[in-house]
């Protein structure tokens, strides 16, 4: 459904726009229908530029993405792309404007798509969509932002993208700012929607989220895939020592950090054949599991912190 | 006994009245102990990590009593606190990586900062501390902006324990940061006590994973009261208290997947503490409330270092 | 509504600036308005002893020529208070435009809107004024606050436009572009609501520099050839000598009169940020 070929961001910095900084490079993976597919990263590895570019909301400086092979960039009208794409952020609080009530966000798709439809008749699918995101339409309708919590905001974004009834989400950090409680209810929820065939690109830095809900897991440091594949593949058989620093560095509630130092390994881009590279910069290690270039010579992980 | 907290309640003045942000709150933290103190937003947590160092504006000290080493800390009194600041009690507040003043080199701003508090900058010290936290020393001679989030943390840590605080308080000092930082930062205070820099420790975070690796004991807290509090092993293992062991279960880990183990959360929210529920405060959500749940009960000790608040936690 | 506005304004009630700063201007702004009532003659009149002392006839006094200084006054108040709205409202709308489309745009169009206002700003708008004097032969009301207006704006465009630039990376802009709402709308609907206080502040500002920069062209001699205010009354004391001879009646008022105008907006204006900024608030 949605492919990305060799994507690459960069921005001009510096006084004048002398200097280059390149947050993502030549980045490709594909989202099917009711996947779900989890972006990586710390930050600064451009898991949110991916996310950003996808949505439209940032141009692509060389690469296509393209959404069941037509290329986004060429979708004139923005509007019917946005009928299929849409993206939930990280802190809810800040979605909303705070002069206005919550439900805003819902009368303004309808001001846009649906402007021919009845008040009852919209009134009855936003009621729908509140309750399929496992909201009280009760509760929620008619308050303001800073009367709801921030899960109930966040799931009444995602009921706003049911209205349109769309093909792929794009989740950008969406636990992150929620409660403990409510986390795993939202986390939930998407893999619901999943089961009903929507696709989700699923950005967070933390690992523990990406397990608990993804299909495949892609690993990003630096604006470069590190390793990418079957999530249980990923996580359960790490190929590439930034994956395994990360997941010895997750603190786990049933296990201490040990001081073990991450082993040092062969590369296991170098080892892999030849025709195993069938992706840019990726060897296929096993079945849906490629690894990148662990930057040979030992391993090069240094505490980045 | 390092830290001893009676009774102690916090209110919020507010335009519609007074939220009770800690409505009575008795423990105490023991020399060389760290110990963490979880709950969600809205549980009083960083309430009682403010008061125990500065009570700003808003909030008003009601009521009870905390001693430290021995001494009556005088919170309601801005100024003789002042003592206690920085020398007995240092907070490590929330986003303080994010307050560095970007003009200041980092040696400068520390240099600035202890003679505000009239002490001087012994810099031998303040190089040794950096080598211990893992920073080198040019880090002295660096702008705030040269340094990733880790660092900065990092140096923040430093600088308040740099009169060897007999408590400090590290309110959610890693949750803006990457894994690796935070496992970085985290064994960072480990060190601090582990080193006698400071006497014990009071970790504030919403990530109870994170502290269970670092922490002695855990104390849960909900709607300004405390829940639970026990040794860490215990709290997460053998947890009593509903609320914790949901909280728990609700926490997803490596390892775990959607499809092998739905996990669930609470249902419901904390309740609003401008007119907070009499009795229990989580028994609008518990799936143990009874009858007797209408009177607060006690925080009992139910085990050697295993404190509840619940009447079923027998 | 909501719970902002009423805190704002429950926070305004009690703000004393903002409340002494207003009945200050309230009270000037009920004399312009309904004082000229209560006059049967007009305030270039000559109805009375020239020269005169306040008294209880002339509570003003009069002028050289025997002119009812307070009707003057009290007609001046019009003239200068509709100058200020109409000179404030132009500039206002000239720099939020401009501020709102660079702050919004960015890029070409930033540079070139930027550029437009730096070189508006550092025009001497004295020096063209008396350019357009030479053409023009009568000038009225509408055109001072006309030129008022378009010398004005370029503080406000650029306040506004930096104000834009910090909220247009916010979410909930990027969740209106997600909804395929057009910039103009976005501009208008999302990110001037969140800067209202600020706007209102910038209106009371540039209402009372309207006030002032029309007091002082009248006094210099370039305000409108007509009618009377409160800088020409001043113009015409210097003129004929006020001062020497002692008539302090015709000057005082007039000055003392913008000057409390003037001070009192200011002053609603440090109470006003007070308000919509609890940060500010002494609590």
């Amino acid at each position: 459904m949605l492919k990305l070929d060799g994507v690459s961001k960069i921005y001009r910095v510096g006084a004048f726009g002398g200097r280059e900084l390149k947050a993502v490079s030549d980045v490709g993976f594909e989202v099917g229908e009711g996947e779900v597919v989890s972006l990586i990263g710390e930050s600064g590895s451009g898991k949110s530029t991916l996310g950003r570019m996808i949505l439209r909301l940032a141009s692509v400086s060389s690469g296509t993405i393209t959404l069941d092979g037509r290329d986004i960039s060429s979708i004139k009208d923005r509007k019917e792309y946005y009928r299929q794409v849409q993206g939930v952020f990280q802190d809810p609080f800040s979605c909303y404007n705070p002069v206005f009530r919550a439900d805003r966000v819902f009368s303004t798709i309808k001001e846009q798509y649906f402007p021919r439809v009845g008040a009852d008749e919209w009134r009855t699918r936003v009621e729908a969509a509140l309750e399929s995101v496992r909201l009280d339409p009760g509760n929620v309708l008619g308050k303001y932002p800073h009367q709801l919590s921030g899960g109930q905001l966040q799931r009444m974004l995602i009921a706003r993208a049911v209205l349109l009834d769309i093909r792929l989400l794009v989740a950008d950090e969406i636990i992150s700012m929620l409660d403990v409680s409510t986390r795993i209810d939202v986390l939930n929820l998407l893999a619901d929607l999943r089961a009903r065939g929507l696709g989700i690109l699923f950005v967070t830095h933390d690992l523990s989220l990406g397990n608990y809900v993804s299909d495949r897991t892609v690993v990003l440091r630096k604006g470069k895939i590190m390793e990418m594949g079957r999530t249980d593949l990923v996580f359960g058989n790490p190929a590439h020592p930034y994956t395994r620093s990360l997941l010895a560095s997750v603190p786990r509630l049933h296990a201490k950090w040990t001081d073990a130092v991450v082993e040092e390994v062969p590369c296991a881009y170098h080892e892999a054949p030849e025709d195993s590279r069938t992706r840019p910069g990726l060897a296929e290690v096993e079945n849906d599991h490629y690894v990148a270039c662990a930057g040979c010579a030992g391993s090069k992980i240094k505490e980045t912190a | 006994m390092a830290l001893n907290v009676t009774d102690l309640r916090v209110y919020y003045r507010t335009l519609r009245g007074e939220v009770k942000a800690l409505d009575g709150v008795t423990f105490s933290v023991a020399d060389r102990e760290i110990m963490g103190l979880a709950g969600e937003s809205g549980s009083g947590k960083s309430t009682l990590a403010k008061s125990l160092i500065r009570l700003d504006g808003r909030m008003r000290h009601v009521g009870g009593t905390v001693e430290l080493d021995g001494a009556a800390m005088p919170l309601s009194d801005d100024g003789a606190m002042d003592e206690f600041r920085f020398r007995k009690v240092s907070l490590i507040p929330q986003y303080s990586m994010s307050a560095l003043n970007p003009t200041r080199k980092i040696g400068k701003m520390v240099g600035e900062l202890l003679e505000s508090r009239g002490e001087r900058a012994d810099r031998a010290e303040l190089e040794r501390r950096l080598e211990l936290v893992g920073l080198s020393k040019d880090v002295l001679d660096r702008y705030p902006i040269e340094l990733s989030g880790g660092m900065k943390q990092r140096v923040v840590m430093v600088v308040s324990t740099l009169l060897n605080p007999s408590l400090l308080i590290a309110d959610e000092v890693t949750s803006a940061l990457d894994v690796s930082s935070q496992k970085a930062v985290a064994t960072t205070l480990l060190g601090f006590r582990d080193h006698g820099l400071v006497t014990s420790m009071m970790v504030v975070t919403h990530d109870i994973s994170l502290v269970y690796q670092i922490a002695d004991t855990i104390m849960v807290m909900y709607a300004g009261r405390l829940a639970e509090k026990a040794p860490a092993e215990v709290l997460v293992t053998a947890p009593r208290h509903p609320y914790t062991r949901q909280l728990i279960a609700a926490l997803p880990e490596v390892g775990v997947r959607y499809e092998d183990r739905r996990l669930t959360g609470i249902p419901g929210s904390p309740p609003s503490l401008l007119k907070p529920p009499g009795g229990c405060r989580f028994r609008d959500r518990c799936p143990l409330a009874f009858d007797r749940c209408a009177e607060q009960p006690p925080f009992a000790e139910v085990a050697p270092g295993h404190h509840v608040a619940c009447w079923k936690a027998e | 509504m909501t719970t902002a506005r009423r805190e704002a304004l429950h926070f305004a009630l009690r703000n004393r600036k903002l409340v002494v700063g207003a009945i200050i201007v309230a009270v000037f702004l009920v004399a312009g308005l309904a004082g000229p009532l209560l006059f049967d003659h007009g305030p270039n009149d000559y109805v009375g002893p020239a020269m005169a002392p306040p008294s209880g006839e002339f509570w003003f006094g009069t002028t050289t020529f025997g002119q009812d200084v307070f009707a003057q006054f009290v007609y001046g108040l019009r003239s200068t208070f509709l100058v200020g709205v109409l000179g404030g409202v132009l500039a206002a709308v000239v720099g939020m435009v401009v501020g709102f489309v660079a702050g919004y745009r960015g890029g070409w169009v930033d540079e070139l809107l930027t550029m437009l206002t730096n070189i508006v700003l550092v025009l001497p708008a004295l020096v063209v004024l008396l350019i357009v004097n030479a053409y023009l032969g009568v000038r009225s009301i509408g055109v001072q606050a006309l030129f008022i207006g378009l010398t004005s704006w370029p503080w406000a465009a650029r306040a506004i436009r930096a104000q834009t630039f910090s909220l247009r990376s916010r979410d909930f802009v990027d969740l209106a572009r997600l909804s395929g709402v057009r910039t103009p709308k976005i501009i208008l609907r999302e990110i001037a609501p969140n800067m209202s206080s600020y706007l209102f502040l910038t209106f009371i500002l540039l209402f009372g520099s309207a006030i002032l920069i029309a007091a002082s062209l009248d006094f210099i001699g370039l305000g409108p050839t007509e009618g009377v205010s409160l800088g020409l009354m001043l113009n015409n004391a210097a003129r004929w000598s006020a001062l020497q001879l002692g008539l302090w009646w015709w000057f005082i008022p007039p000055g003392a009169g913008i000057t409390a105008i003037v001070g009192a907006l200011y002053v609603m204006n440090v109470g006003l940020d007070e308000v919509f900024n609890p940060k500010l608030r002494e609590m």
